[in-house]
């Protein structure tokens, strides 16, 4: 299977079960539209009469040549013969885990799929120490041979139990050297609550920081407001530039939420640039397509649009020597991970859980609330294997839509939480997320495409 | 070639045959959290 596409002036071609990305010319471009294996050895006459309305002939003979060549090399047309690899990890140690450590806000954003903090459950919680501790002997007891253990810190806002986080942090360490394990310790805060002895010790002990702000102040405090209406711009972009400061700029982001208010939202990743962030993620909404925030279909052209412009800004930032990361543009082309990590994606409900303050057992912090996938409580012992199990058997060949996607080994079969939210079942994508996804990938691959091309020197500036 | 410029190494079938040892991280970890994201992870192998 190929996907090719025209952006930004260049022709690229994905192959898709190779992973090979090839930038054609016109008279390729065209071609491949005409011809697919079993190639001969030479042009089809019919192909050749039909190419010459347009392309000189000498051409198309010596594109076929080219095409077959790839194809033999096994990096064009390559055939899909992952399914058997689709048993691997199924019986996956749990090696990741979101403590929903607080749910409670002191923020009330207008589109949080928590609720506010309590996930639409009408219970605000604090995670005790004690239902912590047995969440992480859980991890470090089913874990396997895993050595790195990951473990978020999120909420609700979790610096509100920050007493808490501190202690559990110090109880993973203590336990690491008798397992034989790491803690990767993250966490994801709203940044009301952050003060230099919190910065410091979230700068000592976590491997990553994500800080959630929208953009431009405008754009955020619409959104994101506190309890009194106000909005928390002013409040928080200092800190967050102080604690990034702090880390060496290194292993945070700036964290987004886009919506239909902003459709601009490259302006908003320009603004966090501007305000000396370099590691940005900026996200589209995810919610009830009622409300006047949401994201539908109807928004997807001007979504589209707004990505190809940003990754035209990117491209234009990175000539004059800015860099910075758009989290959903990176892609390693060379090395990223494998064929087998891509099946399944995010791993959640089989390498990844979510625990609720009162100990409860879900397979991510999406999912918290929907009784149907309750996995188990920790404080009861309880793990149900079974939708361990279900999950483990959600990958990219278990997914009608996806196993024909030609984006399928870039997100690996999307978010099983939108799957189910939307559409009621994990295994029927979310055709609003999927078209979202192709588009950011597309752009992705062409940010890449473009580099090469200027190193090759057939893209002038 | 003139006409067709490749530009990655397009080595995913070989990674198969070694991958699966489960030592990256899970994606949704890193900043999604209500989006999927698989391929900008790094393989840790």
């Amino acid at each position: 299977m190929i996907h090719k596409y025209k952006l930004n002036g260049l022709n690229i071609v994905l192959d898709v079960h190779s992973g090979g990305v090839h930038l054609v010319d016109d008279v390729t471009y065209d071609l491949l539209d005409n011809v697919s294996p079993p190639f001969e050895e030479e042009c089809p006459e019919w192909v050749i009469e039909k190419m010459m309305r347009f392309h000189d002939e000498r051409e198309v003979v010596v594109c076929y040549k080219e095409i077959v060549q790839l194809y033999n090399e096994g990096i064009l047309f390559s055939e899909d013969d992952y399914e058997k690899f689709a048993s691997y990890s199924v019986a996956s140690p749990v090696k990741a885990m979101c403590l929903l450590v607080e749910q409670d806000c002191n923020l009330r954003c207008e589109y949080c799929f928590a609720s506010a903090g309590d996930y639409g459950l009408g219970k605000r919680m604090h995670m005790s120490f004690e239902t912590g501790r047995k969440a992480m002997d859980f991890l470090l007891e089913n874990s396997g041979d895993r050595e790195n253990l990951e473990l978020d810190f999120f909420g609700g806002e979790p610096l509100m139990n920050w007493d808490t986080v501190k202690q559990l942090v110090e109880y993973g360490r203590s336990r690491e050297k008798e397992f034989g394990k790491r803690f990767r310790f993250t966490i994801t805060t709203n940044g009301m609550l952050l003060d230099r002895e919190k910065m410091d010790f979230i700068n000592k002990e976590m491997s990553n920081v994500v800080l959630s702000v929208d953009g431009r102040k405008e754009v955020n405090d619409r959104v994101r407001k506190r309890i009194d209406g106000t909005g928390c711009y002013d409040r928080i972009m200092d800190r967050y530039k102080e604690l990034v400061e702090l880390r060496n700029n290194e292993n945070y982001y700036v964290r987004g939420t886009f919506t239909k208010y902003n459709l601009d939202f490259a302006n908003d990743v320009i603004h966090l640039y501007d305000e000396g962030f370099d590691q940005i993620s900026v996200e589209p909404v995810v919610s009830e397509p009622s409300m006047g925030y949401a994201i539908t279909e109807k928004e997807l052209p001007a979504i589209f649009s707004e990505y190809e412009r940003l990754a035209d800004i990117i491209l234009g930032h990175d000539r004059q020597g800015k860099h910075f990361n758009f989290f959903h543009f990176m892609l390693d082309l060379d090395q990223g991970p494998c064929a087998i990590k891509r099946l399944r994606g995010c791993g959640s409900g089989n390498e990844y859980v979510a625990i609720t303050p009162e100990g409860d057992i879900y397979p991510c912090h999406q999912f918290v609330g929907i009784d149907k996938y309750k996995m188990g409580n920790i404080n009861e012992g309880t793990f149900n294997t079974d939708i361990k199990k279900e999950f483990a058997s959600a990958h990219i060949y278990s997914k009608p839509d996806c196993r024909k996607c030609w984006a399928k080994f870039y997100c690996s079969g999307g978010c099983n939480a939108n799957n189910y939210i939307y559409t009621g079942n994990i295994l029927t994508a979310h055709k609003l997320s999927c078209e979202m996804e192709k588009k950011r990938l597309e752009c992705a691959i062409m940010i890449k495409a473009a580099k090469a091309a200027q190193e090759a020197g057939i893209l002038s500036e | 070639m003139k006409h067709i410029i490749t530009i990655n190494s397009a080595n995913l079938k070989k990674t198969a045959a070694k991958g699966g040892c489960g030592k990256c991280q899970a994606s949704c970890q890193s900043a999604c959290k209500t989006s999927c994201t698989v391929a900008n992870q790094k393989c840790e192998k």
